[in-house]
């Protein structure tokens, strides 16, 4: 699995880590109820298929990244930095 | 059909023509009294103890595959009751000792092999929290004796003891751990479920869970709509996207586990070894392969294959452990899809629909556990109250937070075990 990280280009996977589903950059207020709190950290969707997951480049620039990934083929189909992706929504 | 040596030697001074297919292969009916989605290890187990404990007459094991296709047959069959969290703790115990009588219970040979689980560890800290282990294990009535390197070394004189690095303090050995024959747990499974009247249906893929005012009515499956107020889930890796088909969301995310073969070898190594400083462990199996395996890959997956740092990083772990299988040649390697929940310990509960019940969670270990699976679920399905070696496995602890079961001291999170 080679992922393009935005910064440093195309990168062996060893670089990086998972940090699971992308569902992780939205985290909700902190008055949210119990029940909004146990979905943002526990309840997956769990896809087979495309996955949008966050990911660090812990050795390389040290971004985290949003990684859309298929998990039934492990193909990397896109890769933006997490930011870009906040900030944009 | 019932095995006996008598049998065997019948059968073989008469050409070996009488033995016959081990379980049915029927056609679906419209209706049944209870369905277990997923005829592996934990679903077989858990239609065979219905039937014959519960008396439940009417059950269906559907299965997408064939028997023994999925997890139960791409394991690293090890069984042993080694945890020290209350609510794993006494479930594991309960397992291995239906494990140490199952044979006699399928009349069928599980091999199961009570070798020893041998868990080495490799500083004071680490002995000390192996000494905590097997004191919760004794308490639990379960067997762990603490050994010093040199009572280790009689019993392994091949490890690396003085490895600059990760020198070996001593280990904690569970002499009734061991393995089992995983493909002859699900046969034995599948033939006793059978033999008590349990449709056994493959290549039957589930695809939608219908309900009505909260209740489930019934299962679409490739082969038709099959009708029950009852449905079980069994299905590991898959049990997000078969919760998702009753509208649930799980505490579940799917990562694969790889798992490693050599060539057929005379036999070497006699026990269950894990290493301390890295996550790898092996046995020999009976056909003389090492079976050997370490971490998930730790990202999601469905691929049921892995990719290659992570063979790296369990086979320097290996040979850091013990060189000599260095010169073992690698037969083949595989992955399996691996139900993680959030802190490490399954989920065997009631859900939100009236009539679905939920089995999963089972992480990289469910293989030790199948018949305790099997029973405690069955004894869930059949009487709606948990049965006492299993009433910890909530559903609802992440969200509450409480009897979280984190063996690991990681935290309750996605990601961390």
């Amino acid at each position: 699995m080679r992922i393009v990280c935005p910064i440093c280009g195309e990168r062996d996977s060893r670089e990086f880590s998972c940090r699971g589903s992308a569902v992780s950059l939205w985290r909700p207020a902190f008055e949210a109820s119990d029940d909004t709190w146990n979905d943002y950290v526990h309840l997956r969707e769990n896809p087979a298929g495309e996955s949008s997951e966050l990911w660090h480049h812990e050795a390389g620039c040290s971004s985290w990244l949003v990684v859309l990934r298929d998990t039934r083929t492990h193909e990397v189909i896109k890769c933006e930095l997490a930011e870009e992706v906040k900030s944009e929504s | 059909m019932k095995f006996s040596a008598w049998r065997i030697l019948k059968e073989g001074l008469t050409g070996n023509k009488g033995w016959k297919p081990h379980w049915r292969n029927p056609e679906p009916k419209s209706k049944y009294d209870i369905i277990i989605i997923g005829g592996g290890g934990h679903g077989l187990s858990t239609a065979y103890y219905l039937a014959k404990k519960h008396g439940v007459k009417d059950i269906a094991v559907l299965e997408r595959g064939y028997i023994g296709g999925g997890n139960v047959g791409r394991n690293t069959t090890i069984v042993r009751a080694n945890y020290a969290l209350s609510g794993n703790s006494e479930f594991y115990s309960y397992s291995l000792k239906l494990w140490e009588r199952l044979k006699k219970e399928l009349n069928f040979n599980v091999m199961h092999s009570q070798r020893g689980v041998i868990n080495i560890f490799h500083s004071d800290a680490q002995k000390d929290a192996a000494v905590k282990r097997g004191n919760a294990m004794i308490n639990q009535g379960d067997d762990a004796v603490l050994l010093n390197p040199p009572e280790l070394r009689k019993l392994l004189p091949y490890l690396d003891y003085d490895n600059a690095r990760f020198p070996i303090y001593g280990a904690l050995y569970h002499p009734r751990g061991g393995t089992a024959r995983h493909d002859a747990v699900t046969w034995g499974f599948a033939r006793g479920a059978d033999l008590h009247g349990v449709d056994i249906i493959q290549n039957c893929a589930v695809t939608n869970i219908n309900t009505r005012n909260g209740r489930v009515i019934s299962v679409n499956t490739t082969q038709g709509t099959i009708h029950s107020e009852k449905v079980g889930l069994c299905v590991a890796g898959r049990s997000g996207q078969v919760a998702a088909m009753a509208g649930m969301r799980l505490p579940i995310e799917s990562h694969v586990l790889q798992a490693f073969v050599t060539e057929g070898l005379k036999p070497c190594i006699d026990h269950v070894i894990t290493f301390g400083m890295g996550h790898f462990y092996i046995s020999q199996s009976d056909k003389g392969g090492l079976v050997f395996g370490g971490d998930i890959d730790y990202y999601p997956s469905y691929a049921a294959r892995g990719n290659l740092p992570t063979v790296e990083h369990v086979v320097e772990a290996g040979l850091a452990l013990m060189p000599m299988i260095g010169t073992a040649r690698m037969l083949r390697s595989w992955g399996g899809i691996m139900d993680m929940s959030p802190d490490g310990s399954p989920i065997i509960d009631r859900t939100r629909i009236e009539g679905l019940y939920l089995n999963c969670g089972w992480c990289y270990g469910g293989f030790k556990a199948v018949p305790g699976s099997g029973n405690v679920f069955a004894h869930l399905m059949a009487t709606d109250s948990y049965h006492q070696n299993a009433t910890k496995f909530r559903l609802n602890r992440f969200r509450d937070g409480v009897h979280l079961m984190d063996e690991e001291g990681t935290g309750a999170q996605h990601n961390l075990h």
